[in-house]
């Protein structure tokens, strides 16, 4: 369904994604790991159009992306939520969802049908009318879940659902995923919660450095040297910064 | 449900009453200001779309009012073209530059006051441009004969024009109205409140923003004509006055941005207060003074505009136990 292949970033002379393949199947949960600074979002923000590859392509069901504006993608059925969550704040969540449901209908009552459909799903219901500026962090993350799932994508693409949220709301979250992907949307998901990583995925690719370290199943992955050096050298590298 | 009804109900009340109100004005002073408010309202109005809804502040919104009078006006005097059609091709000519303004400086990515300062730009280079060509009677001007009748859109009585203006009022509250309630007006409010999600979800964030400055463009031609067949002269200064760009983000302002009655609210209170304190203040310029220490107050302590204090006081009073439910999610 997505296939990224070759594809390279550069800020500068860092190189932020450098060579990376990768593909996610169709009714698949694939997850993306690895240390903060890994360019985990950076290859995010090429798949859905907001930065573009410097080499590389990138195929959405068999015809390339690349080029293209975030929301000519969207209307492809791939769409993204972001890390550091993006309400509109002066809206209601109702009309925060509507704004992703109007993707595929000019209707205003459709749309709101749509939106709380979809506020049901993620578990919103009572929230509906409660503006967006006052919702929790779990609040805002289901949001951002919430208005993707109403554009109704083939393949979401999560950027970290489950920081900042408490292992009860991560269990929710968690349930409310496999929830989706039992609707036939596949997803794409970065995250650091390795609970929820091991729960969820089908699949895991793990990038460190801008580059590809490790993929497969997560029990594999998570046995890998290559994979427990990457993360306990960080925070070796952590440490020793503090002790200084 | 209910509370729509009664919207539309206290809408139409006030419709009504602005229809027939000049049936109780005999002063022909008042009929004059309170077409003054319907034309700043109207032109506030084609800003708010623009500033209020879609958040793309504009410090330039006369150059679609000079332009479209222009366009009429132009027609009338060389070709002897009747306004009453002449407004359309200055309605279409207002759009057009919209379209222009709005592709160059969108599509380079303008936002927040660099968008501000280059439609002052563009207004600007319109005025300089106006005084030098021929056609456009350079700074000589523009002088349009009274001859009253629809086809020219001059009327022989003040309320002629103050229905030919409250239509166009009305006009822009039904634009409005529209836009709360369809699809593009959401499109627009989400790129004011998030540009990057709303083009995430599939907004085309640059055509919306296009379309939305071709509305206020189509606008505020409309308006060029109504003034050039009111006062029958038209010269650069007038036609792209920084004056009339900062009064219809005034208005807006003043009366609360992204509402439908804000702009109307706006011209309203601001207009009554200038002629208020003109009439009642004799030393000149202190009218003015007093004029500009009631804006900073107003704008100063109530940032959502007046519309915004009145519906805050509304919440207070009726949501308490909402307000209950909501505490509890701090962050």
């Amino acid at each position: 369904m997505l296939n990224v292949s070759n594809v390279t970033k550069r800020f500068g002379g860092l190189v932020a994604v450098s060579s990376v393949d990768l593909e996610v199947n169709e009714k698949e949960i694939v997850s993306l790991i690895g240390p903060n600074g890994a360019g985990k979002t950076t290859l995010f923000a090429m798949v859905a159009g907001f930065l573009k590859a410097d080499e590389g392509r990138v195929d959405f069901e068999n015809a390339s992306v690349l080029g293209m504006r975030p929301h000519q993608i969207c209307q492809l059925g791939m769409v993204r939520t972001f890390q550091i969550t993006q309400p509109f704040a002066g809206l209601t969540t109702l009309q925060n969802i509507m704004v992703g449901a109007y993707s595929n209908t000019s209707e205003t009552d459709r749309a709101r049908t749509k939106a709380e459909e979809v506020a049901e799903v993620v578990g919103m219901t009572s929230l509906l009318h409660q503006g967006a500026d006052g919702l929790t962090v779990a609040g805002r993350k289901r949001l951002e879940l919430a208005r993707a799932l109403a554009t109704d994508p083939k393949l979401l693409l999560l950027d970290e659902v489950m920081a900042g949220l408490n292992p009860a709301e991560i269990d929710d979250i968690v349930t409310v995923i496999k929830g989706i992907r039992d609707r036939g949307v596949t997803i794409f998901l970065i995250e650091h919660v390795m609970k929820a990583v091991m729960n969820l995925s089908d699949r895991t690719y793990v990038l460190n450095d801008g580059k590809l370290i490790a993929s497969g199943t997560p029990a594999s992955v998570a046995e890998n040297p290559q994979v427990i050096e990457a993360y306990l050298g960080h925070g070796a590298a952590e440490a020793m910064a503090e002790g200084a | 449900m209910t509370n729509f009804r009664n919207h539309l109900y206290f809408l139409l009340l006030g419709a009504i009453a602005l229809i027939i109100l000049p049936y109780f004005i005999s002063s022909r002073f008042y009929i004059d200001v309170l077409t003054l408010i319907f034309f700043t309202a109207y032109l506030g109005q084609s800003w708010n779309i623009l500033g209020g809804y879609a958040g793309q502040f504009s410090f330039g919104g006369v150059m679609f009012f000079g332009t479209g009078a222009y366009v009429s006006s132009i027609l009338l005097t060389t070709f002897g073209f009747p306004p009453i059609f002449g407004i359309f091709l200055a309605i279409m000519g207002g759009a057009l530059l919209g379209l222009i303004v709005g592709y160059m400086s969108f599509r380079s990515g303008l936002k927040g006051s660099y968008f501000a300062l280059i439609t002052l730009a563009f207004a600007e280079l319109l005025r300089v441009l106006a005084n030098s060509v021929e056609f456009t009677g350079g700074g000589v001007g523009l002088f349009l004969t009274y001859a009253p009748g629809l086809s020219n859109l001059q009327f022989e009585t003040p309320v002629g024009f103050y229905y030919f203006a409250l239509v166009l009022m009305f006009i822009s509250i039904a634009i409005v109205y529209w836009l709360e309630s369809s699809r593009f007006g959401a499109q627009l409010v989400a790129i004011r409140e998030n540009e990057d999600a709303a083009e995430a979800l599939g907004i085309n964030t640059l055509k919306c923003k296009i379309y939305a400055i071709m509305i206020m463009g189509a606008m505020g031609g409309a308006a060029g004509t109504f003034y050039s067949q009111k006062y029958l002269y038209l010269d650069p200064p007038i036609a792209y006055s920084i004056h009339l760009s900062v009064e219809m983000l005034l208005v807006t302002i003043v009366g609360g941005m992204g509402t439908i009655f804000g702009p109307l609210v706006g011209a309203f209170v601001l207009h009554t207060v200038n002629e208020v304190a003109r009439h009642f203040i004799d030393t000149p310029g202190l009218s003015l003074i007093v004029y500009g220490l009631i804006l900073i107050v107003i704008i100063g302590y109530l940032p959502n505009g007046l519309i915004g204090a009145f519906k805050k006081k509304e919440k207070k009073s009726d949501s308490t136990s909402l307000d209950k439910k909501t505490s509890r999610g701090g962050s």
